[in-house]
């Protein structure tokens, strides 16, 4: 418990130290604040303008969430697919690499051309950038299961939906939160991208992305800050979501998450 | 001097006929092996590696196919009597994310038994073995002899007529592996089971079989099929004495004539 303490107080003395010395910056250097706001002049900003940054926060997490969950829907229905039929895993995989080779910040108006500013163009940049961690890892995790296990459920007579739902589905269950933990991180990083191109259907009202600019745009660097301040917790929240249900499904068995050891 | 069990011999439950296998690389593995295995026999396949025993195993379960001869198990195809037998892999193979009840469940659970008798089952399995203080443990909790014991329970559990064993105690400690040696000896007296048992330890093959065939390597063909010189019943005592040691002795020399005669041809065709 005393460890635990301390451990805490170790964390905020880190982040004391770096807070005082942009505040220090600032003061020293008498930067005007749309160059370089204070720590305090940020945090004053998130208190008083809670309602617009909250707004966009809730929009941004719609967006994020919305193409994070299709990702992981479609990534794994790919995935069986590419699991069953072997000849078309070796003809289509190449281009699931694309998904992540292509520069998204380049194909975003494109996406919007098609599908219009606000909400789906977003969901569907998040998306098309998830969708590549979901379908390799989970993919991987499905073909890789140990040729005795497949020989023991042959020896048994077990069909193939079997194979699938009882060794193939759980034996890549791993793989799979690994690449949720991966498009999780990146959601957020993707929905913003898409709002700072689609930006909003109404002026004014948006996600952060679009707040960002708009508050670039009036120099409002304060706000600015407690724009990015948002997006970096709302990233780190979905990461955190993403590892408790890795957490929640594998801690009872799986080697990544071993707490107890054999006695 | 030989066993009660191979008198009562009737049927061959394991035949291979002229059995050969290719694999798709071109090498042979087997070259042309028959054998019997009869019913209740506790059959040894010994050899050095790359003599093709396990690939012997695998044709016999009917995991893999013969490019030439034939097997049959119990009169059918091994595909057919697949239900009749049980294989013990070298790993233990469990799976990770189910409880030492649900894979010893596993096999029944493939086969659609009622829930009820599965559970019943599962726990007289768990009880035999010694197993039940662990039931709901997860195989990563559990050391290397107590999952290969939760393995043999997963093969017994749906009563097999014939177990097929591809070193299923190589990876362990010699203290685990005797213990399990004996306890699966006590079980097959019990259960008279047809056994066909893979390993490169000459003393495991003494202690355990009825019979040894020891095969050649490069390209596996049989070399000598012998009838093991050891009274019945055995137990742990038996290790110790004057005619194991010499049993182990002849089936060593044996062994060993198997492996000079490879090196020779190795050098001839240096």
């Amino acid at each position: 418990m005393s460890r635990y303490l301390w451990m805490t107080l170790k964390n905020v003395i880190v982040l004391s130290v770096l807070l005082l010395g942009w505040q220090l910056l600032v003061l020293v250097l008498h930067l005007p604040p749309y160059m370089l706001p204070g720590p305090v002049a940020a945090g004053t900003s998130v208190v008083t303008r809670f309602n617009d940054l909250s707004k966009s926060l809730l929009i941004t997490t719609e967006a994020a969430a919305m193409g994070l969950i299709a990702s992981v829907v479609v990534g794994v229905l790919v995935a069986l697919v590419f699991a069953q039929w072997r000849g078309l895993r070796k003809l289509l995989f190449p281009y699931t690499i694309l998904l992540q080779t292509v520069p998204i910040v380049a194909i975003a108006p494109l996406i919007i051309m098609w599908a219009g500013a606000g909400l789906y163009s977003i969901a569907l940049i998040t998306f098309i950038i998830c969708l590549a961690p979901i379908i390799a890892n989970t993919t991987q995790g499905l073909i890789s299961v140990e040729e005795n296990l497949i020989h023991l459920f042959l020896m048994h007579n077990a069909s193939p939906m079997q194979v699938l739902f009882k060794l193939r589905m759980p034996h890549a269950l791993p793989n799979l939160f690994v690449g949720i933990r991966i498009s999780a991180g990146i959601a957020v990083i993707g929905a913003i991208v898409g709002e700072l191109f689609a930006g909003s259907n109404r002026v004014g009202e948006g996600g952060l992305g679009y707040a960002i600019t708009y508050a670039n745009s009036q120099l409002e660097t304060d706000y600015l800050f407690a724009l990015v301040f948002a997006a970096t917790v709302l990233g780190f929240v979905f990461f955190f979501i993403g590892m408790f249900l890795e957490w929640y499904f594998l801690h009872n068995w799986h080697e990544s998450s071993r707490s107890d050891i054999a006695d | 001097m030989s066993s009660g069990i191979e008198q009562q011999a009737i049927a061959p439950e394991v035949l291979l006929d002229g059995v050969s296998k290719q694999f798709r690389s071109g090498a042979l593995a087997l070259q042309n092996v028959s054998a019997r295995v009869e019913k209740g026999e506790f059959v040894t396949l010994l050899g050095p590696s790359g003599c093709g025993k396990s690939t012997l195993l695998r044709l016999v379960a009917g995991l893999t196919r013969a490019t030439g001869g034939s097997v049959s198990v119990n009169g059918t195809t091994p595909v057919n009597a697949r239900a009749q037998m049980s294989f013990i892999f070298q790993d233990a193979t469990l799976l990770p994310w189910r409880t030492v009840e649900r894979n010893v469940g596993l096999g029944l659970e493939l086969e659609r038994s009622d829930k009820a008798v599965r559970r019943e089952k599962v726990a007289q399995m768990l009880e035999l073995v010694g197993l039940t203080q662990v039931a709901e443990r997860y195989p990563r909790q559990l050391s290397g002899g107590m999952k290969m014991r939760v393995s043999i329970a997963r093969a017994l559990v749906s009563r097999p007529k014939i177990l097929l064993l591809d070193e299923p105690f190589a990876a362990l400690d010699e203290m685990s592996r005797d213990r399990l040696n004996e306890e699966l000896l006590r079980l097959y007296l019990e259960h008279q089971w047809t056994v066909m048992f893979v390993t490169h330890s000459v003393a495991e093959a003494v202690f355990l079989s009825t019979r040894v065939v020891i095969l050649a390597p490069h390209p596996g063909r049989v070399a000598h099929v012998e009838a093991v010189r050891l009274p019945w019943p055995r137990n742990a005592g038996t290790r110790l004495t004057v005619e194991y040691e010499e049993e182990v002795a002849r089936i060593s020399r044996l062994l060993r004539g198997v492996r000079v005669s490879e090196g020779a041809t190795e050098g001839v065709q240096a």
